[in-house]
């Protein structure tokens, strides 16, 4: 039993210490996880997003606000007007009482999300928004529930979003996990201009295309006489338009984008959409012939071109927004998709490779220096006991390896800093033991007493302090962030392997010996 | 001969240096406390955000001068440059940006590409970027955690022993902690996140030791019931002696190897530990002891309970040895 826990140790260490090669030539039922390194010692860029959710909420509003319009314009004997966005709730009023019936009846099936359902096996979704009216006056008004849902949605689309974006490929074995309700943390490693992820990361990407208004004087636009729903916008290369608010079709119905060039040799992004957007941008295209669309990108107008044929594949091209690199980047952001919310960077740690490299030596070196440090300390204190105590210690260490490489838990610098203390504090328990040997033998016992009255009589002691070192170290990994929780998961699994080494595995190594050699007095 | 660093069976009279060390131990307080007050620490960027940026050179000294005139002429505020670990390696610390979030990273960005054209061989090994909504949190949860992590421990003690040792426990906590901060004050060694850490761990060492005399108390007042409280501890604390000293030994070699071969990273980390290790092994004998003396513990309900019933007493034979 003790020694089958030690041998398990041994084949969860093992990968370790191996080459890549002679990894892959292990027989299948052999463990062959390694330690997973920590950026600080492995080098890459760690990012830690702050997402604003609360846009969230103001574009699901305005999306229910489309949908009601869209009803508006299906729906014979329905008329609504009004339709504004107050706080969370969307208001309109119906224009005569006999439409409140069937307004109701309508917009009911608005007031359920199928998005984001909590278990998608229940089916049915949840309560989104909940549809009031007095009167004529009708509000829909986000839930608690429904905003909460929105706002995990994004996050989860935002994460999706960013790993597409910054490991196209997935080969980079990055890493992406939310913290808190609102903050994600993006770690790459390897990388080390944390400027070229930022800039991949911080731009939303949103693509749409919409009417151009040409009927306004240019007299109009500059004292902001615009119709509602119009907007100015700033064309890129210099000036601004007005557009229809109203999108054709938008980014997120295309299914590929990749960089290519135009008939003249200039880089262009060659897109293509799926068959909802390809049927909305033919409609358009067949009833706007001669007349400019505006291809939108984060609210700058990239180009304008004017409609010379129906477009009616479903694919196109966009020219104008750039140089070679940067259509290539674009195209990259419009495949991944736009972001559904903004996002900022709180907080940027990047460790360069070489940094890496010298800590896990600097780590090792102390390593084995303190090791070797109390290895001759125990012998030259103790004798043979120093020597199980030794061999203890030794399995504690690969015990500690192997528990690490099994739950994949990440090493840090600080986590080593902890296997070292550990080596420091696990001879704790022998010492207590050893300790009260001493003085039980020179009360009086005789070898085999002494050593189990001195086993039993340290045993709660070292409980009570062993738990309460345990007790620190929960803490610090409950209230621990990266590097702290490192090294709090390395002491506390360093405390158990602890316990399990000094208190049995020692204590077996000592019977055995006692009762082959059976010694008159113990040499401690 | 085995290697005995304290004599066996020895009758030191620490009770009767209590005064002493209780006088000692509030003049340190108060010490510590009034240098935090009035120079306060030398927090790190987790703490008040700001930019950290580690440069090294191949193989030739950093220009630090040339750095310091390139980065100054930025015009980025308060910016203390210096070496680090070796004359290879600089760090560059400059003060939280005035403005959102965004302004850091754009900081950043500046600097590293004003350095770059500066001096073209040089490279980055580090850069770290804390904005200011997270530096309010991880100083908050830095603190939380401290303060958690001690009370935890109070209601455990409270429960495997009698509130008098749960209370002089906290108190030798207290007084390590407060210590603690007092040497980073007086060090102007960089105070953050790693030494959340190392408070912690130190939480724990100075708690791992005082449970270890406290247990032997516990024993010895059921053993000699009619013995003075004074002459119990005294026992209880010469008896643990040889082990207090042996794991402070065993432990600080293992932390003076990480200090001297460690990596100036975890330097600091290191240093609080081995202050830590000092200041808790000090209050387990000078103060926690003598704070059971002082809430006066009575060996009667410590006998109420029938010690055979005693849990964590291993009465069973695991490995039988005869």
């Amino acid at each position: 039993m003790i020694l089958s826990v030690v041998l398990l140790g041994i084949l969860t260490a093992l990968p370790n210490f191996l080459s890549e090669s002679q990894r892959a030539a292990l027989p299948a039922v052999m463990p062959t996880d390694t330690l997973n390194l920590g950026l600080d010692l492995q080098g890459g860029v760690h990012l830690l997003w702050g997402a604003q959710t609360e846009d969230v909420v103001t574009s699901r509003l305005n999306n229910i606000s489309d949908q009601i319009r869209d009803i508006r314009r299906t729906e014979k004997g329905l008329n609504f007007r009004n339709i504004r966005i107050d706080g969370d709730a969307v208001k309109f009023e119906v224009t005569s009482d006999d439409m409140i019936d069937p307004a109701r009846e309508k917009l009911r099936p608005l007031t359920t999300s199928t998005a984001g359902g909590v278990n998608p096996l229940v089916g049915g979704g949840v309560q989104e928004m909940i549809l009031t009216h007095e009167g004529m006056h009708f509000s829909l008004t986000l839930t608690e529930q429904g905003i909460a849902v929105q706002k995990r949605e994004a996050i989860a689309r935002a994460m999706e979003v960013m790993r597409k974006r910054v490991d196209p490929d997935g080969t980079k074995e990055i890493t992406l996990q939310p913290q808190g309700g609102d903050r994600i943390i993006l770690e790459v490693p390897g990388a080390d201009d944390p400027e070229a992820i930022k800039n991949l990361i911080g731009k939303t990407a949103q693509l749409t295309f919409h009417d151009v208004v040409t009927n306004l004087s240019q007299d109009d636009i500059s004292k902001g006489r615009l119709r509602s729903r119009q907007k100015v916008l700033p064309v890129k290369g210099g000036g601004s338009m007005v557009i229809s608010e109203r999108v054709i079709v938008s980014g997120d119905d295309l299914t590929d984008a990749k960089a290519a060039f135009d008939q003249n040799g200039r880089p262009a992004v060659a897109f293509s959409f799926n068959t909802a957007g390809s049927r909305r941008f033919a409609n358009h295209t067949r009833s706007n012939v001669g007349r400019p669309f505006a291809i939108v990108l984060d609210e700058q107008i990239i180009s304008a071109p004017t409609i010379q044929v129906p477009i009616l594949g479903g694919s196109g091209q966009i020219t104008g927004a750039g140089s070679v690199a940067e259509t290539q980047e674009l195209a990259t952001l419009l495949k991944a998709g736009a972001l559904p919310v903004k996002l900022t960077v709180l907080a940027e740690r990047t460790v360069g490779p070489d940094l890496g490299a010298d800590s896990i030596e600097a780590g090792s070196r102390a390593a084995i220096i303190g090791f070797v440090g109390v290895i001759i300390y125990m012998i030259l204190s103790y004798g043979k006991f120093g020597i199980a105590a030794n061999i203890a210690l030794m399995t504690n260490l690969v015990l500690i390896v192997g528990a690490l490489s099994f739950l994949q838990a990440t090493l840090t610098l600080p986590g080593i800093a902890g296997i070292v203390l550990t080596i420091g504090m696990a001879v704790d328990a022998n010492v207590l033991i050893f300790e009260r040997i001493r003085e039980e033998q020179a009360a009086g016992r005789k070898p085999f007493q002494a050593m189990e009255q001195g086993y039993g009589q340290a045993f709660s002691t070292i409980m009570d302090a062993n738990i309460t070192t345990f007790i620190a170290a929960a803490v610090l990994y409950l209230l621990g962030t990266g590097p702290v929780q490192g090294f709090a998961v390395t002491l506390a699994i360093g405390i158990l392997t602890s316990m399990f080494t000094a208190v049995v595995f020692a204590r077996f190594l000592l019977s055995t010996w006692l009762k082959r050699v059976r010694p008159t007095t113990l040499p401690i | 001969m085995l290697l005995r660093l304290v004599p066996e069976n020895t009758t030191i009279k620490f009770l009767a240096m209590r005064k002493v060390a209780l006088v000692f131990s509030v003049l340190l307080i108060i010490a510590s406390l009034g240098l935090f007050a009035l120079e306060g620490l030398n927090l790190g960027i987790d703490f008040k955000g700001g930019i950290t940026l580690e440069v090294g050179m191949e193989d030739q000294p950093v220009p630090l001068a040339k750095i310091r005139s390139t980065v100054g002429d930025l015009g980025l505020g308060d910016v203390s440059i210096k070496e680090f670990g070796s004359d290879r390696e600089a760090l560059i610390r400059i003060e939280r940006q005035p403005g959102n979030d965004a302004a850091q990273s754009v900081a950043m960005t500046n600097v590293r590409t004003a350095l770059t054209e500066a001096i073209p061989d040089i490279h980055f090994r580090q850069g770290n970027i804390i904005g200011p909504v997270v530096s309010g949190e991880l100083a908050r949860d830095g603190a939380l955690a401290v303060t958690i992590a001690v009370l935890a421990v109070l209601i455990y003690i409270w429960f495997r022993f009698e509130w008098q040792f749960g209370l002089g426990a906290v108190i030798a906590l207290v007084h390590d902690v407060l210590l603690t901060v007092g040497f980073f004050a007086i060090t102007r060694l960089e105070f953050n996140l790693t030494i959340i850490a190392a408070l912690l761990t130190i939480v724990g060492y100075s708690l791992n030791d005082t449970v270890v005399v406290y247990d032997r108390v516990r024993e010895n007042i059921r053993k000699f019931r009619k013995k003075p409280m004074e002459e119990v501890l005294d026992l209880s604390l010469n008896q643990t002696l040889s082990r207090t000293v042996m794991t402070s030994l065993t432990t600080l070699l293992a932390l003076f190897a990480l200090f001297f071969f460690g990596g100036e990273v975890i330097r600091g980390f290191t240093a609080a530990m081995i202050w830590g290790v000092f200041v808790g092994t000090y209050s387990s004998v000078f103060i926690a002891s003598p704070m059971l003396l002082f809430f006066n513990v009575r060996a009667e309900s410590l006998l109420l309970e029938d010690e055979k019933d005693d849990p964590t007493v291993d009465k069973s034979k695991l490995t039988p040895f005869d």
